[in-house]
């Protein structure tokens, strides 16, 4: 359906980052980042609001100049007119024109991409289909829902036929039902085999849309890797206790330290190597003091590898 | 203790809005000394009124009449036009004159015909054969011909006593029967004591009274045929001060796409900075140049405007005027940061640009300094251009001047904006 449009590459590897620093004053916003994506992949960048995945999106579609490293796109460097034509980027912010129509806004970037005539229309008929708002076509912009603003604003980064689609947080203030759509319209692309690169800081989102998932703090990936490789590499084969207590949250906080635990969202988190250490970390809490009000055992997903490897949670 | 609070909280809001802080404090007192200075504040610049004189009689009564013109101190008498590359240039003759004066080189010219001196001024009924001055006006200048007229009777007055009581002594042979010798030589004394006392420059400064003792023809050679004066002037001015406003308003878009993200969108797409700004410029000017059309054909509709016997001069003087003010809304909102700066900043410097361009007050009315700033705004070149089209008739070869300055005042603050721009371009 989303058959790139034809253009020379010298590359098959759709993007290829490296070693690239972004500063803003005495802020490094990008710290060195080294990065390959593979062809059809969907590769998501998971991080904390801050941690400088706009940034590295916004590098690549050359809307940010870098302080150093390099920035391929199927061999083109960033901001040159064979990436431009490469990269459909589907920015965070609502970046359509309100008072234009689903139509008029599609066909005005499909102009900005050079496109016209009946290869225009057809790009725009696909792109209201895949965002399944045909039925919407003639509507202003303003006057859409919040969902639909959203679908919009994606089919806008992909009315030119790209090859490599950048999506920054495109869920971003979107009710559960809009997100399921969204998600539905990411893995038709995907399926097609598009090239996706996918930020968020949304566990669930990368864990459900990504092949791999490269985990962004302070500017830096601080891992790189498949779901799986990911926990496996943070935990082994360990699993994750979470016990909630009743009252006294300071004092439960310094007792989970204390046991090399991790108080997060007034519970406690311990990692075991087996299920029947949950029993004595259970006497030593009744022994403290602190009622118990439940207590559960679960396998370590990216939520944890994060708390892992920063001591932080990704929503701080 | 409510009333306070709320009036605490809007204080620290105004004293944080620098753009709010201009319009409440500096506007004012930037309108305030414009105006002041047009209407007199000061009065050693208050304005001059050129004249242009022929004397085509060049007698002794039309020298002293040049001679007394010369003296007022509110005149700025010119014989001749100013020197081309320094090569001095013939007299004016009455053919150039009024040239000169439909071309707006003056207000008013004043022609002393052949004969004049021969009966220079008269008393009672006036009488069709006797050469009388003409008085050629621009009438969109209200008050300077009636000046004039007004000038020369006192000049009349003042500058060749001696003549009038000859000219009297005339009037007394012809309805009196004449003088004895001994009167006639004690008159002749007197009119001699007149004479070297005028000569002598005793008696320029004496003032004096009366009215119609030099017989005068007012003509209007600019604006004789026009429906309804002031119309075109007003439309012109009117119409650029608003298109200022609009182009800025429209201009303002760019911070809209700004904050919105989707100027992001568009850079990332094969639109460059600058081709993105060419269309935002052409876009601009378009909008200016229907708002001109649709100003003057309210004006023909209604004002009874002569628009369609002038339309290649409006087509080259909208044009110039519309790319103008269009590269001025985008320099300012390259120059500001959010839609409230840009409101702010533009009724600021648009209505400064308005009174002394000459969009609320006509500039010739001005006080000289005040006339020479004028030239540095757009409205100034744009209404002098409208008003050489539809006031003075002109060809559109005389309008040169105004589309030069307004063409490149057009690419100077597009090349500025487009610099300004670069913050857009790139983080």
């Amino acid at each position: 359906m989303f058959s790139p449009a034809t253009w020379t590459s010298n590359s098959s590897v759709p993007l290829r980052i490296a070693a690239l620093v972004k500063r803003f004053g005495q802020v490094t916003a990008v710290d060195g980042i080294t990065l390959e994506l593979r062809s059809g992949e969907c590769l998501g960048l998971l991080g904390p609001n801050g941690a400088g995945k706009s940034t590295l999106i916004r590098s690549i579609v050359g809307r940010v100049i870098a302080d150093a490293g390099t920035i391929s796109v199927f061999g083109a460097p960033a901001d040159s007119m064979a990436a431009r034509s490469a990269l459909g980027w589907i920015p965070q912010e609502l970046a359509l024109y309100p008072r234009l129509s689903c139509r008029e806004n599609l066909q005005s970037f499909g102009r900005y991409h050079g496109m016209g005539g009946a290869a225009l229309g057809q790009a725009v008929e696909r792109c209201l289909g895949w965002a399944t708002l045909t039925d919407r076509a003639g509507e202003l912009v303003k006057n859409l829902s919040g969902g639909m603003k959203r679908r919009l604003n994606m089919a806008a980064g992909l009315i030119h036929q790209p090859k490599l689609v950048l999506m920054d947080e495109p869920t971003v203030g979107v009710d559960p039902q809009s997100r399921n759509n969204i998600f539905e319209m990411i893995e038709k692309l995907h399926s097609e085999g598009m090239s996706l690169i996918y930020t968020t800081h949304y566990m669930e989102e990368a864990e459900r849309l990504c092949d791999r998932v490269a985990i962004v703090d302070h500017g830096k990936i601080i891992a790189l890797g498949t779901n799986a490789e990911l926990v496996r590499n943070a935990f082994g084969s360990r699993s994750q206790v979470l016990a909630r207590f009743a009252g006294a949250d300071d004092r439960v906080a310094a007792w989970v330290k204390e046991r090399g635990g991790h108080a997060v969202d007034g519970s406690a988190q311990f990692t075991i190597e087996h299920p029947t250490e949950i029993g004595g970390l259970l006497e030593a809490a009744a022994k403290a003091g602190f009622e118990l009000v439940d207590v559960s055992l679960r396998k370590p997903n990216l939520e944890s590898v994060f708390l892992h490897l920063t001591g932080r949670e990704l929503r701080d | 203790m409510m009333i306070s609070s709320i009036v605490r909280t809007a204080i620290v809001s105004l004293r944080r809005d620098s753009g709010a802080l201009a319009l409440s404090f500096i506007l004012p007192v930037v309108f305030f000394s414009i105006f002041a200075v047009i209407f007199g504040g000061r009065r050693d610049s208050t304005p001059k009124i050129k004249v242009i004189v022929v004397d085509e009689d060049q007698s002794r009564a039309s020298e002293r009449l040049l001679q007394g013109l010369k003296q007022e101190g509110s005149l700025v008498v010119k014989t001749r036009p100013e020197p081309v590359k320094g090569a001095e240039q013939p007299e004016y003759t009455a053919t150039t004159a009024e040239t000169a004066v439909k071309e707006g080189a003056a207000p008013v010219a004043v022609i002393v015909p052949r004969g004049f001196g021969e009966n220079p001024i008269a008393f009672g009924p006036a009488d069709a054969s006797r050469p009388t001055i003409q008085l050629l006006e621009d009438s969109s200048d209200m008050v300077a011909p009636q000046m004039i007229a007004g000038l020369l009777q006192k000049v009349a007055m003042t500058s060749m006593p001696d003549l009038m009581a000859e000219q009297g002594s005339k009037y007394f042979d012809q309805f009196a029967g004449g003088l004895t010798q001994e009167q006639r030589k004690r008159l002749n004394d007197g009119i001699r004591y007149l004479r070297e006392r005028q000569e002598s420059g005793a008696g320029a400064a004496d003032s004096g009274s009366g009215g119609g003792i030099v017989a005068v023809k007012a003509r209007a050679v600019v604006g004789e045929n026009k429906n309804n004066p002031m119309v075109s002037f007003y439309a012109a001015a009117i119409g650029v001060m608003f298109l200022l406003f609009t182009a800025s308003g429209a201009a303002g878009a760019l911070l809209d796409e700004a904050e919105s993200g989707t100027l992001d969108r568009v850079l990332s797409s094969r639109v460059t900075m600058t081709s993105l700004m060419l269309g935002k410029l052409t876009y601009n000017s378009l909008l200016a140049f229907s708002q001109l059309v649709v100003m003057f054909l309210w004006g023909w509709a209604v004002f009874k405007l002569d628009f369609w016997s002038h339309i290649p001069g409006f087509i080259v003087m909208g044009v110039c005027t519309a790319v103008a003010v269009a590269a001025f809304g985008l320099l300012l909102a390259s120059i500001c940061h959010t839609r409230a700066q840009l409101g702010a900043l533009s009724t600021l410097i648009i209505l400064v640009m308005s009174s002394i361009g000459g969009s609320m007050f006509p500039r010739f009315l001005m006080p000289e300094s005040m006339q020479k700033a004028g030239l540095f705004t757009i409205n100034a070149w744009a209404i002098d251009g409208f008003t050489k089209v539809f006031w003075r008739d002109e060809p559109i070869s005389h309008l040169w001047p105004q589309v030069l300055v307004l063409l490149c005042i057009a690419i100077s603050l597009f090349a500025i904006a487009r610099q300004v721009a670069r913050r857009w371009e790139y983080a």
